[in-house]
C-alpha cells in the first residue's frame, strides 16, 4: 500500500495534493474561459494599447487624455509609488519621535503620545483619508479669499507657499541654462523623460559624499598613527557644498514662486488635496505603529547594556548612538518593514478620496470604461505584488547587514 | 565603659521629608520640571492641550441634539450662539444612529442581531476567559456558528439544524469506522457520509421537519445588512472561519512536504503582497466569472469569502509564529510518546501553540474588523457607505464630522477594548519574572 509505505509516503501524499490542486485551477480557469466566451470578451490585454480618454490631474510624467491604457497605468504606479514613498519618510520620522517621547520621562508628554497611538490606531485608515480630505477641502480658505484688495488670506513662508481648499501650492526649482531631458523609449506608452539636470546633481552629491568619506578615513588613519584626530568639520562641509552651490549656479537655479493669476494660481507645484490627504493620514495612521514598534525595540534592550556603557565612560549621546541604538535597530526592522509594506498596500485607498494611483487608474476608470474586469484585476494584483516583493527585498538585505553575525 | 556618655541610646525621631519632594509639589517636579528640556516639553504640551480642548469642548458640549435638518441645526446654532462654526450638529446623529448601526436591517428585527451579539459574547467567553468561565459554555461555541445565520438571515430552523447534523453524521461515522478501517479511511468515509447526508438526505429532512414543526424566523436579505452590523459580521465571520484554514496553512508551511509547503507558501504570500481593495474587487467583480456559468449569490457572501482568505492568510502567520515559540522538547516529547503526526499536533502541539498565540489572533481580528470598512469602496451600505447615503439625503447635505466622529468612537471603543484584552492575556501568559 502506497500510503502506509514510509518510503513512498510522502511522495503519494504530495502527488495526491497537487492532482487535486491541478484538478480545482482546471476547474476555475475552465469556468472562467466558458464565462468569458459566453459574455463575449475572451481575455486579451489590447486594451493597454487604446485611448485612455481621461485626464489624470496629479501626475510626474507628461500625460494627456489621448494617451494610451497602459501610460495611465503606468502614471498611477507612479503616483502610487510616490505617496508609499513620501508616507514612508514621514511615517518613519514622526512614528521615531512618538515612540522615544512615550519613553520620556515627563509624564504629561507621555500621556499625549500614548493618546495619539491609540487614537490612530484605533480607527480604520479609511476613516483617516476621508476625514483628512474633508478636513482639507472643507477648513482651508478658498481660493477666492486670496483676491483682491481685502484679501482675507495670505501665502505663508515668504509668500512663496499658499495653502488653499484646492491643494498646496509649492515653489518648484526651476533651470535657466537647463541641460535639457533625456527621452527614454520614444513615444510609446511607457515614454521617459529624465532631466540631465537633476542626474548632474546626483552625480555631484555622489563624489562629494565619496570624497567626505575618503577625509574622515584620512583622519581615522592619522589618530591610529599619532593618536591626535585632524578636525575636519570644515572640510568636509565645503566638499559637500561648493561643488553643489557651483553646479546650481552654472545651472541658473531658481525657485518658480506660485502667483495668483485670476482665479487661480498659477507656476509652482501643485499638490492637490488628494495627495495630501493621503499622505497625512497614511503617515499618521502608520507612525502610530511604528513609534509602539520603536518603543517596544528600545525597551528590549536590556538595563544592563546602558549602564555597562556608562561604566566604560561613554556619553549617553554616545550610549544611545554605539550601543543601544544598533542592538534596539534588529528588533525593529522586521516589524517595521511589514508596516512599509502596509502602507505601500493601504495607499490603494487613494480611491476613496479621488488621488489616482495604480488602483484608481488601472482598477478604477479603465476598468470600468473597458470591461476587462479579468485583465484589469490580474495586472493590478501582480504590479502590487511586484511592488510588495521588492520592498521586502531591499529590506530584508538591509536586515541582513544589521542582523547579529553569530557562529 | 557605661559611662560613655556621647554615645547615643535612642533613635532620633523621623525628619519629615522637604516638602519639595512629596505631594503635589514634588510630583510636580519629578514628572513634569525635572530639568529645563522637560519644562519646555510640559509647557509645549500644555499650549497644546489648551489648543486642542479649547476647539473640542465647546463642539461636542455647546451642540444641536434637536433639529430636522442641517439647516434647521444652523439657525439654532446662530440664535443660541451667534455663528454655526465650531458647534456640533448631533441631531444627525440622534435621528439616524439606529440606521449607522444596523443599516437597512428591518426596525421590527432589531432585536435577531442583538440576540446574536450577546450570545456571541457567551460563545467567547469560556475561550476567552477560559479560567473565570465554566467550560460547560463551551456547548454554546459548538452550536453559535449555527445559531448565528438562522438569527441573522432568518428562515427555516432546520436548514442549519440539518447542516449541524452532517457534521454530526460525520462524525460518527469516522467513529464507529475507525475500529474496522484504520484512521484515514474513518476519515474519508466520515466525508462522504456527510456528503451524502447533505446532498440527498438533508432536503428530506428539512422538508418532513419543517411539516412537523415548523419554526421559522422571517427572511431578512443580504443587501439590507449594513452600518456597523455589516463590520461586526464581517470581522466574526471571517476570523471564525479563518481559524481552522489558518492553522492548516500555517501546518502546511511547516511541513516537510515540500510541494505542500510550497502551495501554502504561494497562498500566503500571495493574500499578504495584495491590498485587501484587489481581493474586494475579485469579490464583486470576478467570483462569478470563476464559478460554473449561471451560478449567482449575493454580494455579501462573496465579500465574506475574500475577506476570510485574506485573514486566513495573517492568521497562518501568527499561528506559525505560536508554532515556532514552542520549545523543541515539546515535539520530541510528544515523538517519544509514540504519538502520530496528528495526535501530536491535536493533543500536544495545537492547544500550546493556539494558547499563545491567541493575542496574536485578537489583533489580526482587530486589523480585519479596521479594514471591513473598506466594503464601502465597492458599494455596500456600511458605515462609511451610509454617511454618503446620508449627505445624500437634502436635509443633511453637507455634514461631515458628525458621522466621522460618531463612526471613529464606535470603532474605537470596539479596537481598544479588544488591545486591552490582548495585553491582559499577554500579561498572564507571560510566565516569566
Amino acid at each position: 500500500m502506497l500510503l502506509y509505505d514510509a518510503r513512498y509516503r510522502s511522495a503519494t501524499i504530495q502527488v495526491v495534493a497537487m492532482l487535486f490542486f491541478m484538478l480545482a485551477a482546471a476547474w476555475l480557469l475552465n469556468n472562467a474561459i466558458v464565462n468569458l466566451n459566453t459574455l463575449g470578451k475572451p481575455i486579451s490585454f489590447k486594451f493597454l494599447s487604446n485611448p485612455a480618454g481621461y485626464d489624470i490631474n496629479q501626475r510626474l510624467l507628461d500625460y494627456s487624455s489621448r494617451d494610451i491604457n497602459l501610460r495611465a497605468a503606468l502614471i498611477g504606479l507612479l503616483n502610487t509609488l510616490v505617496v508609499a514613498f513620501l508616507g514612508c519618510i514621514t511615517a518613519t520620522i514622526i512614528g521615531v519621535i512618538v515612540g522615544v517621547l512615550r519613553l520620556s520621562s515627563n509624564w504629561l508628554v507621555a500621556r499625549i503620545m500614548t493618546v495619539y497611538v491609540e487614537m490612530f490606531r484605533n480607527v480604520p485608515v479609511l476613516l483617516w483619508i476621508i476625514l483628512a480630505w474633508a478636513i482639507l477641502s472643507e477648513a482651508l480658505p478658498k481660493i477666492k479669499s486670496f483676491r483682491g484688495a481685502d484679501a482675507t488670506s495670505s501665502m505663508k513662508l515668504f509668500d512663496t507657499v499658499a495653502i488653499t481648499n484646492r491643494g498646496i501650492y509649492i515653489p518648484e526649482p526651476l533651470f535657466s541654462r537647463s541641460l535639457g531631458n533625456i527621452h527614454l523609449l520614444g513615444d510609446s506608452g511607457l515614454r521617459f523623460d529624465i532631466s540631465i539636470d537633476l542626474i548632474a546633481i546626483l552625480v555631484v552629491l555622489a563624489l562629494s559624499i565619496f570624497g567626505m568619506r575618503k577625509v574622515t578615513a584620512r583622519a581615522t588613519a592619522l589618530q591610529e598613527s599619532t593618536g591626535v584626530r585632524p578636525k575636519t568639520w570644515y572640510i568636509q562641509l565645503g566638499i559637500l557644498f561648493v561643488p553643489m552651490i557651483a553646479l546650481l549656479v552654472a545651472l541658473g537655479f531658481h525657485l518658480g514662486v506660485p502667483e495668483l493669476k485670476g482665479f487661480n494660481f498659477k507656476g509652482g507645484t501643485h499638490l492637490r488635496n488628494s495627495l495630501i490627504a493621503l499622505w497625512l493620514a497614511l503617515s499618521l495612521y502608520t507612525a502610530a505603529f511604528i513609534a509602539e514598534i520603536v518603543r517596544g525595540g528600545i525597551l528590549a534592550i536590556s538595563k544592563g547594556q546602558s549602564e555597562a556603557a556608562a561604566a566604560l565612560g561613554l556619553k549617553p549621546s554616545r550610549t544611545m548612538r554605539l550601543v543601544i541604538l544598533p542592538q534596539a535597530l534588529r528588533v525593529i526592522i522586521p516589524p517595521m518593514i511589514s508596516n512599509y509594506l502596509n502602507l505601500t498596500k493601504n495607499s490603494s485607498l487613494a480611491i476613496a478620496v479621488g488621488y489616482f494611483d495604480l488602483t484608481g487608474t488601472l482598477g478604477g476608470v479603465t476598468l470600468n470604461q473597458t470591461g476587462r474586469e479579468l485583465e484589469c484585476v490580474l495586472l493590478l494584483m501582480l504590479v502590487y505584488l511586484l511592488i510588495s516583493l521588492c520592498i521586502s527585498a531591499v529590506m530584508n538585505w538591509y536586515n541582513k547587514r544589521v542582523e547579529l553575525v553569530e557562529r | 565603659m557605661s559611662d560613655l556618655s556621647f554615645v547615643r541610646t535612642d533613635m532620633l525621631p523621623e525628619k519629615a521629608p522637604p516638602a519639595s519632594e512629596i505631594g503635589v509639589v514634588g510630583w510636580l517636579r519629578h514628572n513634569l520640571f525635572s530639568g529645563w528640556i522637560n519644562s519646555i516639553l510640559t509647557v509645549i504640551s500644555l499650549i497644546a492641550i489648551y489648543g486642542v480642548l479649547s476647539v473640542l469642548i465647546p463642539y461636542v458640549f455647546l451642540s444641536v441634539w434637536d433639529a430636522e435638518s442641517l439647516n434647521e441645526c444652523r439657525e439654532i446654532m446662530i440664535a443660541n450662539w451667534g455663528s454655526t462654526h465650531g458647534h456640533a450638529c448631533w441631531a444627525v446623529i440622534n435621528e439616524r444612529w439606529l440606521q449607522l448601526l444596523f443599516g437597512f436591517y428591518p426596525p421590527e428585527f432589531y432585536w435577531r442581531p442583538i440576540v446574536a451579539l450577546v450570545l456571541l459574547f457567551g460563545a467567547l467567553a469560556p475561550i476567552l476567559f477560559s479560567d473565570r468561565v465554566p467550560s460547560k459554555l463551551l456547548i454554546l461555541t459548538a452550536i453559535y456558528p449555527f445559531i448565528m445565520p438562522w438569527l441573522m438571515w432568518g428562515g427555516s430552523i432546520w436548514g442549519m439544524v440539518s447542516i449541524a447534523l452532517g457534521f454530526v453524521v460525520g462524525f460518527m461515522v469516522m467513529k464507529f469506522a475507525t475500529q474496522a478501517l484504520g484512521e484515514l479511511f474513518a476519515m474519508i468515509a466520515g466525508v462522504v457520509g456527510a456528503i451524502i447526508w447533505w446532498l440527498f438526505l438533508a432536503g428530506l429532512f428539512v422538508g418532513t421537519m419543517d411539516a412537523v414543526l415548523p419554526i421559522a424566523l422571517e427572511t431578512v436579505q443580504s443587501r439590507k445588512f449594513g452600518g456597523f452590523m455589516l463590520a461586526i459580521l464581517l470581522g466574526v465571520v471571517a476570523i471564525g472561519c479563518s481559524l481552522p484554514i489558518g492553522v492548516v496553512l500555517a501546518l502546511g508551511r511547516q511541513s516537510h512536504l515540500p510541494i505542500i509547503k510550497w502551495l501554502c507558501i504561494c497562498f500566503i504570500e500571495f493574500i499578504r503582497g495584495v491590498p485587501l481593495i484587489t481581493l474586494l474587487f475579485v469579490a464583486s467583480l470576478l467570483l462569478n466569472i470563476f464559478l460554473p456559468p449561471g451560478t449567482n449569490f449575493d454580494i455579501i457572501l462573496r465579500v465574506m469569502i475574500m475577506v476570510t482568505l485574506f485573514a486566513s492568510a495573517y492568521m497562518a502567520e501568527v499561528i506559525r509564529g505560536g508554532l515556532a515559540a514552542l520549545p523543541r522538547g515539546q515535539y520530541e516529547g510528544a515523538d517519544s510518546l509514540g504519538l502520530d503526526y496528528w495526535q501530536a499536533q491535536r493533543l500536544i502541539i495545537m492547544p500550546q501553540a493556539l494558547k499563545i498565540s491567541i493575542p496574536g489572533i485578537v489583533s489580526t481580528f482587530i486589523g480585519v474588523f479596521k479594514d471591513t470598512t473598506l466594503v464601502s469602496i465597492i458599494g455596500l451600505f456600511d458605515v462609511i457607505g451610509l454617511t454618503h447615503a446620508i449627505r445624500a439625503d437634502t436635509a443633511w447635505n453637507g455634514i461631515y464630522w458628525e458621522l466621522f466622529a460618531f463612526i471613529a468612537l464606535l470603532f474605537f471603543i470596539v479596537c481598544f477594548s479588544m488591545s486591552r484584552y490582548s495585553m491582559y492575556l499577554e500579561r498572564k501568559l507571560r510566565t516569566g519574572h
